[in-house]
């Protein structure tokens, strides 16, 4: 407090136009920014009509008939169950192999930082352009994929394409994707923990299954919440992957809400339908991002103190 | 570290082979699919061993796809120089937007300062659909449909919250009298900026730009709702492959392995800062 009072007078002395100085600088980035929140607020306005682009002639606000129609329709829960569904899955799977494997490539040996260069290249794949791989490994004429489950006696595996398969394959997919941005997250935060109550453990000869569930755990939490946080909050939203893979079919196994609203405004070209159920979603998502963003700024702040 | 048994010593390569087993085998197998013809690919059992070829790459360069009956023209090489165009604008105009921005919310602490910065960072997190939808309707009133500036506008969603926020980072790793001293020399703020700030924070820049190329690079959903046939990048370009008709298999894995290489050589490049830009600063590497 102090030495914040000590420096201020002396701040101002030289920095005459201050006032307005970091609105200047920071107006041109607010500007394209403000450009983004208009359309959101269309969008919230178009939630509450009804509002076909087949028939602009019948654009009406009916407040919260879109929402209240959702209570009774089988396919906005089948979207809420898909979307739920994939996000669980998805992260448990990720957050599980991400942990296993950053605790395997914990030690800094130079083998070790070239596995995990290598594991990131996943990462840096499109996740569309990355559906399109495993299409083509799916492939029932010439799929890789599929010839290794014909050999392992799984006959006329159809992937993407059979109802009970399908979620299976994009969860695959997506688990190759981002299993590395844990895997990255979790490896760097059990670098920066401190040696000293590991070194302490060793000496007391402390069970090594110990350690793990009464030091490196506890330790390692706040990264792992916002990894899953972070992953939770994209992959509830995910996009690329399900309609580069299957466009949210077959039939409705895999309209995930951001499908869904995809194919509602311009399949059925239902604006109303398509903003309700986005809105819903953003809903959803700004609850889980406040407390990321909460845990997030802890996290940077003993990154940047603790460095 | 003795206490390790020959056992654990054991399951531990294996876990690790498996692992990368799984990670790499796909890009190893459409790398090596690339140099195939559809005679070797459909051959069953599937096998890594064939004799090589560069015509996948050929007829994609060239734009033209010999088919059996006819030659097929494609675009793929425009959809490769729209990805390009499309990456490097954006984070152009993404780093003179938030560079500026993110040197005021790191040094000058004004009144909403964080609120907005918040807002900044929310953007990061809402679902980009909602946002996207609307536009397709304004653009075609205010004459931005299918231009690229209008897609570089709708990019800048990703891009300038990712640069804010990592740049803001290492500006406030400044310390601030190096600037203070450079103004008490008489130097005006513009100048401190430009001679001191700029230089200093020059690796997080660079950093933060490479990465938010890779995530403008590896956008989907943007172009698919917003750009038509002349103007969508390869991850949207790639798509409308697998169900053109006539086109060989071993092309569409050509297409692929050459979209996604550039992200793979910046990825290499950048790696120092992947941990820290992909988590917004929140993990220093």
């Amino acid at each position: 407090m102090a030495t914040s009072t000590t420096g201020d007078p002396s701040r101002r002395k030289f920095t005459i136009n201050k006032k307005y100085l970091p609105y200047l600088l920071s107006l041109p980035a607010l500007l394209t920014c403000i450009g983004i929140l208009i359309p959101f607020f269309t969008a919230v306005a178009y939630s509450l009509q009804r509002y076909r682009l087949s028939q602009p002639w019948a654009q009406k606000y009916n407040w919260g008939e879109n929402y209240i129609n959702f209570m009774t329709d089988p396919s906005f829960w089948n979207t809420l169950k898909v979307s739920m569904t994939y996000a669980f899955v998805t992260v448990g799977v990720e957050l599980l192999l991400g942990l296993g494997i950053a605790l395997l490539l914990q030690k800094r040996t130079r083998f070790n930082n070239f596995v995990s260069i290598m594991l990131l290249m996943p990462l840096m794949t499109a996740p569309a352009l990355a559906s399109l791989m495993w299409k083509l490994m799916t492939n029932p004429g010439f799929g890789v994929l599929s010839y290794f489950a014909e050999t392992i006696g799984i006959e006329d595996m159809r992937w993407a394409s059979d109802p009970s398969t399908a979620m299976l394959t994009v969860v695959i997919v997506d688990v190759w994707v981002y299993t590395p941005f844990i895997m990255i997250l979790l490896l760097a935060g059990l670098r920066s923990l401190p040696r000293q109550p590991f070194e302490a453990a060793e000496l007391d000869a402390v069970p090594r299954l110990f350690v793990f569930w009464r030091i490196t755990l506890p330790m390692l939490t706040p990264f792992l919440l916002t990894a899953t946080l972070f992953r939770v909050i994209e992959s509830i939203q995910q996009f690329d992957i399900i309609y580069a893979m299957t466009q949210g079919g077959p039939g409705d196994t895999l309209t995930v809400f951001q499908v869904e609203a995809y194919l509602n405004f311009f399949q059925s070209t239902n604006v109303g339908r398509s903003a309700a159920l986005l809105m819903i979603l953003w809903a959803i998502t700004y609850f889980l991002s406040n407390i990321f963003i909460k845990n997030w700024l802890r996290l940077r702040e003993k990154a940047r103190g603790g460095a | 570290m003795q206490k390790n048994s020959n056992l654990e010593n054991v399951l531990r390569g294996v876990a690790i082979t498996a692992i990368i087993l799984f990670f790499m085998f796909p890009i190893l197998w459409i790398f090596l699919m690339s140099f195939q013809t559809n005679e070797t690919i459909l051959r069953v059992p599937p096998s890594p061993f064939f004799e090589p070829t560069l015509t996948n790459y050929r007829s994609l360069i060239s734009g033209k796809l010999e088919g059996s009956t006819a030659t097929l023209e494609i675009a793929f090489m425009s959809n490769l120089y729209n990805s390009l165009f499309l990456s490097v604008t954006s984070v152009t105009v993404g780093l003179i937007l938030g560079v500026p921005a993110a040197y005021a919310f790191a040094r000058l602490k004004f009144r909403g300062s964080e609120d907005i910065a918040f807002t900044l960072l929310s953007f990061r997190f809402a679902p980009p659909l909602l946002v996207l939808l609307p536009l397709t309707i304004y653009f075609q009133q205010i004459g931005l449909a299918d231009t690229y500036g209008g897609l570089i506008w709708v990019y800048q969603l990703i891009v300038l919250p990712l640069i804010l926020w990592i740049v803001r980072g290492y500006f406030e790793d400044i310390p601030a009298d190096i600037e203070y001293a450079y103004r008490i020399a008489g130097h005006s703020f513009w100048a401190t900026f430009r001679k001191i700030a700029l230089p200093l924070a020059g690796p997080g820049i660079a950093a933060a730009g490479l990465l938010a190329f890779i995530f403008a690079w590896n956008n989907f959903i943007f172009a698919l709702v917003l750009a038509s046939a002349d103007k969508q990048p390869v991850t949207v370009g790639a798509l409308a492959f697998i169900t053109a008709s006539g086109i060989n298999y071993g092309q569409i894995a050509a297409g692929i392995m050459l979209s996604i290489a550039p992200t793979f050589a910046l990825a290499l490049y950048a790696q120092r800062y992947l941990v820290e830009g992909l988590s917004l600063g929140a993990v220093k590497g």
